[in-house]
């Protein structure tokens, strides 16, 4: 360990110390504050200056990686993060919930998803998603006097941990077949396309294990669960910073660590993406409860996302990282206006919930309005040049099929965000909702905006961006 | 003489004996919680086994690695537990389910 290692990791170095320092300052004072929720939002943003100011190489003799790859990622992690903790702070302190805790907890997950980012091995990839899984736990058992709240908390540690002993299992199996536990040593190993039968066995594993993370299916039931257990504004980060870490990590070990064996992992990543769009359109249509829902649209949506990476290449790649970036938005702005609503004292949860939402709260009803239609695919929203760079890389690749599966699955999922449209839009009101705090309606109507017009602006540069990002695997 | 094939199905027993516990039993989380041990057990074995195998020191890093967040992982999830208790006054299983669907 040099400084030169040191230097390379000083976003990670500023976010571990800055939490700890936050955890420290916490316990004195004995509780949180909206000044407490802003010196953690500084944190956040300190490190992102220095991930993009930072140099880029490979430190701790290849274990951390820092490349545009990474760096694209964090400060979209970073971002999501920093917004996650007023979201979350205004939402916890209205229902007399003032912790110090939530903010560390943002910020430790944050470290946790940028090594993740990172990870250049087995040991960092496995260490960079406990530390923000052990978070995250902790996170959706936040409200620990709410019954639903607990038991979401319980069912994604017990899943979690079975998916990380997955994982592990899968990486102790790479790592005695390949003989190391870095990438690029791994990626040696594997000649002329054909990787070693333990090492395939091991890859299925770990496959398996970052599925459960990002709630892909055949290994999604628990998100139903967790999303309609967490607090609201938890739910939104759970919904787009873990998932982008967790993608980025995936094909950061696909793509450098078992690029060779594409013809190996391909078939069982656009298996998983087909089932998740479909299992995300089909059980959605059944939902009632909005947060369920959207958790069936993230599973969905995690579909599109994976079959980008199913095309494989630099174009695969970055079809994947602007879908993510674009889902992000949409689905923290969208969580943001619902963690806002209120009706009598009471969270507005289900699709009837929202009936007359427009004639009360004009503003609130468009954003959702953008970002459902976004979420859609419908043009001239943001999602739908999301989902149009994820149809065009797999069909330059040659997955036709998958693609036009894809577009079907986006079809029926149709049906359950122009419901709630209309729901919003022509039914009447069933009493007077609470005026939504500044912080979350800000986020919403920024949000929105970004989804519809800014994206048609900011879209040439994101798409360098990722490029840029992508072109890391080369 | 004991191989490493001998190590590597011990360690895939245990391994299997984790998962089922988890999927089979339908009584108790702290049975959950001991299944989750087994699987990291497992893994652990595996990658000593390899290590020595191999001449190459890092699979026992891993496992210093395992092992330091296998206990934070199990406080985690016993403090979860309590709050699930404190909420319900019992932590079966099928109790589990105020939401389904």
């Amino acid at each position: 360990m040099t400084l030169a290692d040191l230097n390379l990791v000083r976003p990670e170095l500023i976010l571990a110390i800055g939490a700890l320092l936050m955890l420290l300052v916490g316990a004195f004072r004995g509780k949180g504050g909206p000044v407490f929720d802003g010196l953690s939002m500084l944190v956040l943003l300190i490190a992102g200056a220095a991930a993009v100011t930072g140099e880029h190489g490979r430190a701790f003799a290849g274990g951390v990686v820092v490349d545009n790859l990474s760096t694209f990622a964090k400060v979209a992690i970073y971002a999501a993060s920093a917004i996650a903790i007023p979201l979350g702070g205004v939402w916890l302190r209205k229902r007399g919930d003032d912790k110090f805790e939530f903010p560390v907890l943002i910020l430790l997950a944050a470290l946790g998803m940028g090594m993740m980012a990172s990870a250049g091995d087995l040991i960092s990839l496995y260490v960079g998603i406990e530390l923000h899984s052990l978070a995250l736990y902790v996170l959706a058992a936040f409200r620990r006097d709410d019954a639903k709240s607990s038991e979401a908390g319980l069912k994604y540690f017990v899943l979690g941990a079975l998916s990380s002993g997955l994982l592990l299992y899968g990486a102790s199996l790479i790592y005695g077949f390949a003989g190391s536990t870095h990438f690029d040593v791994i990626a040696a190993s594997i000649q002329g396309g054909q990787a070693h039968t333990g090492v395939l066995f091991g890859l299925v594993f770990l496959i398996c294990g970052l599925a459960f993370k990002v709630s892909a299916a055949p290994f999604h039931m628990w998100t139903p669960d967790v999303y309609e257990g967490a607090p609201t504004p938890v739910v939104g980060f759970f919904a787009g910073a873990p998932k982008i870490a967790a993608m980025v990590l995936l094909a950061r070990v696909l793509s450098e660590g078992f690029g060779a064996a594409i013809g190996q992992w391909q078939q069982v990543i656009v298996i998983v993406a087909l089932l998740s769009v479909f299992v995300g359109a089909f059980a959605g249509l059944a939902q009632r409860n909005l947060k369920r829902l959207w958790a069936y649209s993230s599973i969905a949506n995690i579909g599109y996302a994976l079959l980008g990476l199913a095309a494989g290449g630099e174009a695969g790649v970055q079809a994947m990282l602007l879908f993510l970036v674009l889902y992000l938005v949409d689905v923290t702005g969208f969580f943001a206006c619902l963690s806002a609503l209120q009706r009598n004292g009471k969270p507005m949860e289900t699709i009837q919930d929202m009936a007359g939402l427009f004639k009360s709260q004009p503003g609130i009803a468009l954003a959702m309005t953008a970002f459902a239609l976004s979420a859609l695919g419908l043009p001239p929203f943001s999602g739908f040049f999301a989902k149009f760079f994820v149809f065009k890389a797999a069909l330059d690749a040659g997955l036709v099929w998958p693609a036009v599966l894809g577009l079907l699955g986006s079809v029926v999922a149709a049906v359950y965000y122009l419901r709630l449209l209309k729901v919003m839009w022509f039914d009447s009101p069933t009493g007077e909702v609470e005026a939504p705090p500044v912080s979350a309606k800000t986020v919403a109507i920024v949000a929105a905006l970004f989804s519809f017009p800014v994206a048609l602006f900011a879209l040439g540069w994101l798409e360098q961006m990722a490029l840029a990002a992508a072109a890391a695997f080369g | 003489m004991i191989g490493l094939t001998n190590y590597l199905t011990v360690a895939a027993i245990l391994f299997t004996i984790g998962v089922f516990g988890i999927f089979v039993n339908r009584k108790n989380v702290i049975i959950i919680l001991m299944s989750i041990e087994l699987i990291l057990l497992a893994v652990n074995i595996n990658l000593v086994a390899f290590s020595v195998f191999l001449h190459d020191v890092v699979g026992q890093i891993f496992a210093m690695f395992v092992l330091t967040v296998a206990a934070a992982e199990a406080a985690v999830g016993l403090a979860i537990l309590v709050t699930f208790f404190r909420n319900r006054g019992d932590i079966a299983v099928d109790d589990a389910s105020v939401m389904k669907g």
